[in-house]
């Protein structure tokens, strides 16, 4: 709900940066985040609105910063792809493909050296893992059985990019394997099974036992940057878009919560969730820009 | 440098003086850490890593695979952490492939976190030259890092001076390039024992004068040196300024001297065109043009690549010859004067190889 805002209103030229919408992927977010603990730390990329809010981002900054504002939650510095939160253990994202994989890593290495028994999170793409610094990572993680999950979000596409065109056709979790790294792989659109999955791998880090490389399948269902709908331009087919439509995460957990769920309370928490958003948007609004003087702040610590 | 007082006895090679930082470093502060290829390689990084590796543990000394990209990237997520890693290239070269990590994250963290982030970060890269390393084991390619805001670059001259930045460097909250030349590693100095810290603040002058600037980097600085002494003896007064820290740029120094000398001018061990010199003569002429009363002139690599052969190498270096030369020129010293300056400084070099390092730098400095 709060990225179909974004799209909604990004017409309006007050979300003056690039936005990558996560729209159809929210299960991975939300059940990778769910097994972690508020402590635990995550990593993103350039499509990281669903990572920031699954860890508990707050809302009122991640509109604030898309909209250049002082109260963003890094000052206006660096818009929607370079959420973060520390509170909530949102560390940083990351919009340089697989950058933000070693940053991961080493904050892993922090943890395993400190003994916090905390374990970090690398929410990477399935272009990432064509990067050379993906494999560097690997290596190391494994060989030193770092506090990591390396979760790989597979929606088939880089950029306008299919993945038969950039890998060969295998299982992307062999190239896991091949460093030795425990595999997982599961529908990334099945909330459960993402928990389920993601839990087994937070266990398996926090006893010390390494990184898993979880695979999950899934979508996005609006173009690579921007607000709108893309299948008619040639990439893709409408056909695909739609067989993905009926695997919509959300529409598949309202089945399963069934008669769980009644009308009444979904009501009344689609409503309250509408406040919230209405209220973010219009506290970014309202919210000053920052001082100019302000941009060459920070350069030095 | 009050601490070097004290020790005034104590004659050791920088590269000692830059394993005794490491060692002060590493005992005072269990959060330091760091990351090398061959931390149990003999040659142990021209000594400057020998013994640390058994002494500290492989907890603290790690191992490091063939992998820059990653090892950066990984230091820089430890120290976001908490951690205060130390990497070290065994040349410039391999850090290149590094460069993504520490143009967008090391130097960027702090600012784009708005001030969340800290990266305490020390990266140490040797440059130089020698015995036919050739065009890609012997660049010298320190401006690079100097461009990017939120890197700290230094670049020692002198032993004492490398292991008080050193431990300065592993102490600063920010990523610190540390740029070592490897034939300085073979130069000693006075050094003294223990603790202590130089500020990484900016330029120094090394030789006082007062008729001409000279500028430079590093090995740059001890061939100013040996110039600056021949040159004295013939009546010129060369006030030489060791750089020390390329960025932040503190031009202060350089440009309070400059208001003296009215000369400038500047000697890196990198390339010319778009260099250190560049840099420190702009801002001279931009700030002090009407104190100068000559055209500033910049020394340090010609416009090509470093090639092996001792054949191929004479003159692309810039040394104490060529440094004596520029300043008599710019100061329109008498022939006579000269050739006494010269045939002095060609006497002490007579014997000498151009490819390894120059016994002169055998302090003490
Ligand atoms: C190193 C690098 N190369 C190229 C790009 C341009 N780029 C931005 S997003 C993107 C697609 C990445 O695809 P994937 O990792 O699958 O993530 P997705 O966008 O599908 O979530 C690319 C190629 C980049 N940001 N960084
Ligand atoms: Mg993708």
């Amino acid at each position: 709900m709060v990225e179909e805002a974004i799209a909604e209103h990004y017409g309006e030229g007050e979300m003056r940066c690039p936005v990558h919408l996560s729209i159809g992927q929210e299960a991975a977010a939300v059940g990778v985040c769910d097994a972690l603990a508020l402590t635990d730390k995550i990593y993103s990329t350039h499509r990281c609105h669903a990572h920031y809010l699954a860890k508990g981002g707050d809302l009122n900054r991640m509109f604030a910063e898309i909209c250049g504002k002082a109260a963003g939650c890094i000052g206006g510095r660096g818009g929607s792809m370079h959420l973060m939160d520390l509170e909530k253990g949102m560390m940083a994202s990351i919009p340089i493909v697989a950058s933000s994989i070693p940053i991961a890593t080493g904050s892993a290495l922090a943890d395993k050296r400190m003994r916090s028994g905390k374990v970090t999170v690398a929410f990477i793409g399935d272009a990432s893992i064509e990067e050379g610094v993906f494999h560097e990572s690997a290596n190391f993680a494994v060989l030193h059985r770092l506090p990591i999950v390396f979760v790989c979000e597979n929606n088939l596409y880089s950029v306008y990019t299919p993945l038969r065109q950039r890998q060969p056709d295998r299982p992307l979790t062999n190239v896991a394997l091949a460093h030795g790294m425990r595999a997982a792989h599961g529908d990334g659109n099945n909330l459960e099974e993402t928990y389920r999955l993601m839990s087994d791998a937070v266990a398996h880090a926090r006893c010390g036992n390494g990184p898993t490389f979880l695979l999950l399948d899934t979508y996005r269902w609006r173009e690579h940057c921007g607000p709108n709908f893309d299948n008619r331009i040639g990439y893709r087919t409408e056909a695909e878009y739609l067989q993905w439509e009926t695997r919509c995460p959300i529409r598949a957990l309202h089945k399963k919560l069934g008669s769980g769920l009644a009308p009444q309370r979904e009501k009344a928490m689609v409503e309250a969730i509408t406040v919230e958003i209405e209220s973010a948007r219009a506290f970014a609004r309202a919210a000053p820009l920052p001082e100019p003087a302000q941009a060459s702040q920070f350069v030095y610590a | 440098m009050t601490a070097q007082a004290v020790s005034q006895e104590r004659i050791i090679t920088l590269a000692d003086a830059i394993r005794e930082g490491l060692i002060e470093s590493f005992a005072r502060d269990d959060r330091t850490f760091m990351f090398a290829q061959g931390v149990d390689d003999p040659a142990s990084m021209w000594g400057t890593i020998k013994g640390i590796a058994k002494r500290f543990g492989e907890d603290r000394i790690i191992e490091m695979p063939v992998a820059e990209n990653g090892a950066v990237g990984i230091a820089v997520g430890a120290a976001l952490n908490g951690q205060r890693p130390v990497i070290g290239f065994h040349r410039v070269e391999f850090a290149l492939l590094a460069l993504e990590q520490i143009v967008n994250n090391a130097a960027k963290s702090h600012y784009i976190s708005n001030g969340q982030h800290k990266v305490p970060l020390v990266i140490r890269m040797v440059i130089g030259r020698g015995w036919g390393q050739g065009p890609e084991h012997s660049q010298s390619l320190e401006p690079i890092f100097s461009y990017f805001p939120g890197l700290k670059v230094v670049m020692p001259a002198f032993a004492a001076d490398a292991k008080g930045m050193l431990i300065s460097a592993i102490e600063d909250d920010n990523p610190v390039i540390f740029i070592e030349h490897r034939f300085l590693h073979y130069a000693t100095g006075h050094v003294p024992e223990g603790y202590y810290k130089n500020p990484l603040d900016g330029p120094r002058v090394v030789r006082e004068g007062k008729d001409v600037t000279i500028v430079a980097t590093a090995h740059a600085v001890l061939e100013a040196i040996r110039a600056a002494d021949v040159l004295r003896d013939i009546g010129c007064s060369v006030e030489v300024i060791d750089m020390r820290v390329l960025r932040p740029l503190n031009m202060a120094t350089i440009q309070a001297s400059v208001k003296k000398s009215g000369h400038l001018i500047t000697v890196d061990t990198g390339f010319v065109m778009y260099g250190i010199g560049a840099e420190v003569v702009a801002a001279v002429v931009g700030q002090n043009f009407s104190a100068l009363k000559a055209a500033p002139v910049r020394l340090g690599l010609p416009d090509h690549p470093t090639p092996s052969s001792r054949g191929l190498v004479v003159g692309v270096y810039p040394d104490s010859l060529r440094i004596t030369r520029e300043v008599g020129k710019m100061l329109g010293i008498g022939d006579d004067k000269m050739q006494l300056a010269l045939a002095s400084l060609e006497e002490q070099r007579k014997n000498l190889p151009i490819d390894a390092p120059d016994p002169f730098f055998k302090g003490p400095f």
